[in-house]
């Protein structure tokens, strides 16, 4: 396979997509919402390790990819679970609510 | 120095987007009346509030959809390459499918599949 | 195309910790359906044959899956601190669920399921095994952590340990996808074997620390845990105050120690930092707290500074001496939480240091068996918890890192502290308001019993102990 584009712009595409899902995750109160932005994370990683298997031509980085999209669709239903649990205790999601809890 | 010219046209797009968000936001006037608030929906008045709530049992089906979907993603692989892996690749499926339908009979036992 | 030997022997402790998860969601499913006792003596059974597998496989060597697994003396060692805990919290577990009306399949599957994830991490010899085992241990504990649905509190534990959790993930993920892009492979034997230092690698390793960081509870990424281990069920935060510790220094000793060696002098500055502020902040904090659960989480937070120690002194003996504190920690605190939960109220309250005042006369073993795990807490000999800080402080002064055992000598001296003050309030106050007196069961004591002798053993008879520690640990270092 020949890359049409350097293989660098792949990891500095992940990086930005890397730095906005962490920008999200800080700034985000709706924890539905700071779940999405770590799934960006996630496949900000997940580009760079298909980026870095087309580049040394091994399939090491595809295999991963596979298990990340498999671990986030786990992190996703047990997520949506403990969100569904804590929805019928308190109508209202925001994580600055779950304050029961201070140092 | 092809990149630097795609890096500029990306810095000049970001910040025409940020300063058109910007700008209305310090200079332009704010009066909400009530009628402004309201969802738009199609020059209609609404019939309901948008933040109704769905059943969870959409929620419980929408996580089990999820989990068989992924399985899928795994069983690809092993089809396209079904020759090749022979009664080695068919065996660990096997049990890759094995382990996944002792979950179904989990699911369907613990009453996870009615609706009402 | 050659297919990878499947040689199950490699992962066998964990075969049989899965096979017993997946037993008791059947059994869950069958009659009796409103007696769940059943499930938690097939649970604790499921635990003592993985314990009898890893004494049987004990000594040799084996690995499998084109070295995804490495089942060596290292992995075996942590195998057995691993269900040690997981045994201690069954057995924790069996009454406190059951006076709460909340014994379930779930509960016992979900504990084996977290115990299964934490040996594989211990026996990873891949990034991608690495990865996965972490995250079937954490989900586990996710759930686990939200287990009391009705109380908001234990919700707001799960989805804080949750975020945050999934947060850490990423980072360790992206720092997995960097050190590929430097090395090429995920393998760590050929992650070492390439010894990359270029600035991707410089870059992963960081977010890798970053990762473990979260999991190990070190400063300045352990801000989740004080809330999840008072929002959790005090059997769970048992559970992750030892299992789920053990299981990421594991990881975390394996990837520093064999793959990442050639960044040796780099993240050990970092270690340095994150030892010195963790072990401060833990101390420092935790005298504040009045919540036992939250002291004792702060306090948790402590001792993986003092471990971290261990690993900036590195070699045989700063390495063998984590793992050896690894195993006093994981009885001591398994054993305070233990006597905290059988104290504790039916609604979670109960817990608080004025609770405490004056328990000593109403129950009067309980406080004593506490007042012990505290004192090995600080680490008064005989007990276990003395020898475990004297070698780390020693690996560090032995490897030139004077300073940094000075920091940890001081934080141990306002260590005990806070908690000679909670034995002072046990023994020398009057107590405040009625309570019935309850006596704890025979589980409960059992599970008390073991970890007493436990750290009892350990500090009166160490050698042979810091002997079998120093040898696993010895394969890492080769």
């Amino acid at each position: 396979m020949i890359l049409l584009v350097p293989g660098s712009y792949y990891t500095g595409l992940s990086a930005v997509l890397f730095a906005i899902g962490v920008t999200g995750v800080l700034v985000r109160r709706n924890p539905l919402v700071i779940f999405m932005s770590i799934e960006v994370m996630l496949n900000a990683a997940n580009l760079a390790l298909v980026a870095f298997g087309a580049q040394f031509r091994n399939a090491d980085g595809q295999v991963l990819v596979f298990f990340v999209m498999t671990v986030a669709a786990a992190e996703v239903a047990v997520g949506l679970a403990i969100i569904v649990a804590i929805f019928r205790l308190r109508p209202r999601l925001s994580v600055d609510d779950l304050s029961a809890m201070r140092w | 120095m092809e990149s630097l010219a795609l890096l500029m046209v990306f810095g000049f797009a970001a910040a025409v987007a940020g300063a058109l968000l910007y700008i209305p936001s310090l200079i332009a006037p704010r009066r909400e009346t009530p009628i402004k608030l309201e969802p738009f929906e199609c020059g209609k008045d609404p019939v309901a509030l948008p933040e109704g709530r769905f059943a969870i049992k959409f929620a419980t089906t929408a996580i089990f959809f999820i989990i068989v979907d992924i399985e899928l993603m795994f069983l690809w692989p092993w089809a396209v390459l079904y020759r090749t892996l022979g009664w080695f690749g068919f065996a660990e499926m096997l049990v890759f499918l094995g382990i996944l339908m002792l979950g179904f009979l989990y699911i369907w036992r613990k009453g996870g599949l009615e609706w009402d | 195309m050659d297919f990878p030997a499947v040689s199950l022997r490699a992962i066998l402790p964990a075969i049989v910790i899965l096979t017993t998860a997946a037993l008791v969601l059947l059994l869950d499913l069958l009659p009796p359906r409103e007696r769940k006792g059943h499930l938690a003596v097939v649970s604790l059974a499921g635990v003592v044959a993985a314990l009898l597998a890893t004494t049987w496989l004990w000594g040799g060597e084996s690995r499998a899956f084109r070295g995804m697994v490495v089942l060596d003396g290292y992995a075996l060692f942590l195998d057995l601190v691993i269900c040690y805990a997981a045994g201690l919290v069954v057995l924790l577990s069996m009454d406190y669920l059951r006076e709460r009306g909340l014994e379930s399949g779930e509960y016992y599957a979900l504990v084996l399921l977290a115990t299964v994830g934490m040996m594989l991490m211990a026996s990873a010899g891949d990034l991608i095994v690495v990865f996965l085992s972490l995250e079937l241990m954490s989900l586990s504990l996710y759930v686990l952590a939200g287990y009391f649905r009705a109380r908001l509190a234990s919700g707001e534990a799960a989805m804080k340990y949750f975020l945050l959790g999934a947060f850490a993930t990423s980072f360790f993920l992206y720092g997995i996808a960097l050190v590929y892009g430097s090395t090429g492979t995920t393998n760590l034997d050929r992650i070492a074997a390439s010894a990359s230092r270029d600035s991707l690698m410089m870059v992963g390793v960081a977010l890798l620390l970053v990762g473990f960081g979260f999991k190990i509870s070190a400063v300045p990424f352990h801000m989740w845990a004080p809330d999840v281990y008072v929002g959790a069920p005090t059997s769970v935060t048992a559970l992750i105050a030892t299992g789920s510790k053990a299981a990421a220094f594991a990881a975390l000793i394996r990837v520093l120690v064999t793959s990442l060696r050639s960044t040796q002098p780099d993240w050990t500055v970092l270690l340095w930092g994150l030892a010195a502020a963790t072990m401060t902040v833990g101390n420092v904090v935790a005298i504040a707290q009045s919540n036992l659960k939250r002291m004792l989480a702060y306090s948790s937070v402590a001792h993986v500074g003092y471990m971290l120690i261990g690993l900036v002194a590195g070699g045989v003996f700063g390495t063998g001496a984590v793992l050896f504190y690894l195993l006093v920690y994981t009885f001591t605190t398994a054993g305070a939480f233990g006597v905290v939960l059988l104290l504790e109220h039916a609604g979670g309250e109960g817990v608080s240091l004025a609770d405490y005042a004056g328990r000593a006369r109403r129950h009067p073993i309980l406080a004593l068996v506490l007042s012990l795990f505290l004192l090995s807490l600080i680490g008064i000999p005989p007990f276990g918890g003395f020898v475990g800080k004297f070698y780390l402080f020693g690996a560090a002064v032995r490897s030139g890192y004077i300073g940094l055992a000075v920091i940890g000598a001081l934080n141990t001296a306002v260590a005990s502290y806070y908690y000679l003050r909670l034995i002072v309030y046990m023994y020398m106050r009057e107590p405040e308001g009625v309570e019935a007196v309850s006596t704890p069961s025979f589980a409960g004591g059992l599970a008390l019993a073991v970890a007493l002798v436990g750290i009892v053993v350990l500090g009166v008879v160490p050698t042979p102990f810091i002997d079998l520690a120093q040898a696993a640990v010895t394969p890492l270092l080769r």
